[in-house]
């Protein structure tokens, strides 16, 4: 049983919006601070609810549509969205008018659009789908949780097919919140430059991706998505190489049948550490590509990763700014490794169709 | 024919009772968990009722075993206890013994404390204790429940409104018919917090002097609070292990009724829709069900709707039927999973629950709820339903197994 990437929609701090281009001219930015490229929201989105909508809201909707459009499909079966922190704009809307005005003069919309299904449902009530509707809101793992639970309905033949996304979006706020807990880095610098700085800290980003999951593949299917799988409060690299290990073998693959390693290395080197641990062992060899100099770091960072596999096992070739190492020779097999704060780890396998 | 899925365990913690005992306790003596707010400061005190769980947090932390910590919120302690509850009603000893996953729900996550670092935060961004703010997002109390109760094979949060934890239960099913999983802790956990009280308020649907569901005169939700958890267990394993079995999940659907971000479609198209789906998965009738527990909070838009959606599917045949809100409050993320125990303790002791505080049917319906305590029946199957902003619509159906 195989579950198909069909279609995909990716709003980004890079021009992905677009998939006839693929990474051409990366946009490097100055600061810690990566958000989205507006794809001309209007676009999109009527103009008279365009005004109510956060950036998450207009970010998810505008890669929905971009994915739904490419798949030649109005209506999907199923919604099932992962978010890490849902709707910070709204929830710090809510929250700060009713701390100043002391609970009084609050309005409606930002409290209604505070709720973690808010992108999903918006989705439907646009495209009046009346299908399963879920969101998984899950830190690191709030997009993989997606993924399993729609290759889930896939497989099961619950739904024909899934619209199933990553998007996070970034306050200044919720930046400041965590500059202080020490997750960025305090220097400026060329986010291109990201994986050169040996700095503590990493760079913030957002984004929305979203896939078209189908069970038949079609002349536009990127790929495979042959299986995810989640790790919880691994004890060590041992125990994480093991479950690698497991994880592959389900699918007779062993690490050096690997042909491209996409890790969620953010250039912060204590998070970055168990990855360089393994790829100097496990992976030894292994071709590499990373991408949080271009996305930045958040907790749906994955399925900017996953975007990344889809488009090079399409497109056939890994773009420059990527490529950490030698190319590949062949492409048949992509891992997606992620961790979140190392209390959460994911793999994402896809292959060429 | 798809993969049967046994509830062997239940726990629960909210307003009327911080066990299953006591909760059944409250549930034969027809006691309401709504009261007066003590939890917070807030300018609604004595304006709005409020169902709170009977035990300050600092009390919460003693019973997990972590008094005087300070990076439990209250949504991830309430969690705790209803999930060890639920582990330890079903008889687990090695719980690592299965591949067993935890699916937890929530709404608000730590906002409880979220809100007393913004206070700080707003007036300067170098201020507010950061240990209050770190707990906010929703998987925080998800992973500590997890690390409680030592689940480790798969750790999820789903949140969908006022869904959420009927739809972990779907998904922990989901998850044990398709092989992943063996057993599925699945259920949710919500505090009460200033952030919806002022929510619900802002759209004007909280009831002055506590809901009254499916009443002519109702005015709106009372908010509550609390966590509730079962555990689904495989076919295979409540074999293997010669089980007690306290009932089956039969049957479940989720539809969005893709009308409006908060209201209800006035002919509860989704509601329809998930119902429906429901009883065909159950392969039920619906002259079946023996007992619905409705969504019914008590706002004027749901119980219209829900009702005119009752009444479609059901026609002629509408069984009993109640919202238990009116003891519980309404416990947002928790509902489904505290609403979903409330449904194993009827089938187990043959109860319909009365639907209290109400007095007059309403007009545009032809049904109206039980409003005394029924003993002694023999419930088959309960229909529960729960219903979400965004449309989100689910529905469960507990069967006596």
């Amino acid at each position: 049983m195989s579950t198909y990437i069909n279609a995909i929609g990716n709003i980004s701090p890079q021009k992905t919006a677009d998939n006839h281009h693929f990474l051409e001219e990366p946009v490097s930015y100055e600061g810690s601070q990566l958000r989205s490229i507006d794809p001309g929201y209007k676009e999109f989105i009527p103009p008279d609810l365009i005004r109510r909508m956060s950036r998450i809201i207009r970010m998810g909707i505008a890669a929905s549509k971009i994915c739904l459009k490419e798949a030649g499909c109005a209506v999907p079966d199923a919604i099932i969205t992962g978010t890490g922190l849902g709707c910070l704009e709204d929830t710090e809307k809510f929250l700060g008018t009713l701390i100043r005005n002391n609970e009084e003069f609050l309005t409606p919309t930002s409290f209604i659009q505070s709720t973690h299904n808010t992108v999903g449902g918006q989705i439907a009530l646009l495209l009046k789908c009346h299908g399963f509707n879920f969101a998984y809101v899950h830190r690191g793992i709030s997009f993989e949780s997606a993924l399993i639970h729609a290759m889930m309905r896939i497989e099961n033949g619950d739904s024909k097919n899934v619209l199933t996304g990553g998007v996070d979006e970034l306050t200044t706020p919720s930046f400041e919140i965590m500059q202080r807990m020490g997750f960025w880095k305090r220097k400026p610098m060329p986010s291109l430059q990201l994986f050169h700085d040996t700095t503590r800290g990493t760079i913030a980003g957002e984004g929305a991706a979203f896939f078209f999951l189908e069970k038949e593949k079609t002349a536009n299917s990127y790929a495979v998505l042959k299986g995810v799988e989640t790790l919880f409060d691994p004890a060590g690299s041992e125990e994480i190489s093991a479950w690698i290990s497991r994880f592959l073998a389900q699918y007779g693959l062993k690490p050096a049948d690997i042909s491209l390693l996409i890790p969620g290395m953010n250039g912060d080197p204590k998070q970055d550490r168990i990855y360089h641990e393994l790829i100097d062992t496990r992976f030894a060899g292994i071709p590499l590509a990373c991408y949080k100099h271009l996305c930045g770091e958040y907790m749906t960072a994955s399925a900017f990763g996953t975007w990344l596999g889809a488009m090079i096992l399409k497109y056939g070739s890994v773009p420059d700014v990527v490529a950490m190492n030698e190319p590949p020779r062949s492409l048949d097999h992509i891992l997606v490794w992620n961790h979140y704060r190392q209390t959460h780890h994911s793999l994402i396998l896809l292959s060429r169709v | 024919m798809p993969k049967r899925v046994f509830i062997t365990g239940i726990g629960i913690i909210s307003s009327i009772g911080n066990t299953v005992n006591e909760t059944l306790d409250s549930l034969l003596s027809g006691r309401t968990g709504i009261g007066g707010i003590t939890l917070f400061p807030t300018i609604h005190q004595g304006k709005f009722p409020l169902a709170e769980v009977k035990l300050p947090t600092s009390a919460l932390l003693e019973m997990t075993g972590h008094a005087g910590e300070r990076c439990y919120t209250r949504t991830a302690l309430l969690g705790m206890i209803a999930a060890a509850e639920a582990v330890r009603s079903a008889g687990i000893h090695d719980i690592r013994q299965y591949r067993t996953g935890l699916l937890s729900a929530t709404t608000v996550g730590g906002m409880e404390r979220s809100e007393d670092f913004y206070r700080e935060f707003l007036t300067d961004a170098g201020k507010g204790r950061l240990r209050d703010v770190m707990n906010h997002d929703c998987a925080d109390s998800t992973d500590r429940i997890a690390r409680h109760v030592g689940v480790k094979d798969f750790v999820s949060t789903i949140s969908t409104a006022c869904s959420s934890s009927a739809n972990t239960l779907m998904t922990g099913a989901e998850m044990i018919r398709s092989g992943k999983l063996d057993r599925v802790i699945a259920g949710g956990t919500d505090a009460a917090t200033r952030f919806t009280l002022n929510g619900f308020n802002t759209l004007m649907i909280l009831d002055k002097g506590g809901c009254r569901p499916f009443d002519e005169n109702r005015a709106g939700l009372t908010l509550g609070e609390g966590a509730a958890f079962l555990v689904l267990e495989s076919e295979e394993l409540v074999k293997r292990e010669h089980k007690a079995i306290l009932a089956e999940l039969t049957g479940y659907g989720n539809a969005n009724d893709a009308y409006h971000q908060t209201a209800s479609s006035p002919d509860g198209a989704g509601a329809v829709m998930a119902m429906s789906l429901a009883l065909s998965m159950s392969r039920l009738k619906p002259q079946d069900i023996s007992y619905i527990n409705v969504h019914g909070t008590g706002t004027q838009n749901n119980d219209l709707s829900e009702g005119v959606a009752i009444e479609q599917v059901f026609g002629d045949h509408v069984p009993p039927f109640s919202s238990t809100k009116a003891f519980t409050g309404h416990t947002l993320g928790a509902a489904g999973a505290v609403e979903a125990v409330l449904a194993v303790l009827a089938i187990r002791h043959g109860l319909v629950y009365p639907n209290l505080r109400f007095e007059t049917p309403m007009k545009e319906l032809h049904i109206r709820p039980e409003t005394t305590l029924q003993k002694g029946l023999d419930i088959r199957h309960v229909l529960s339903n729960s219903f979400g902003f965004g449309g989100n619509n689910s529905t469960l159906i507990l069967s006596k197994a």
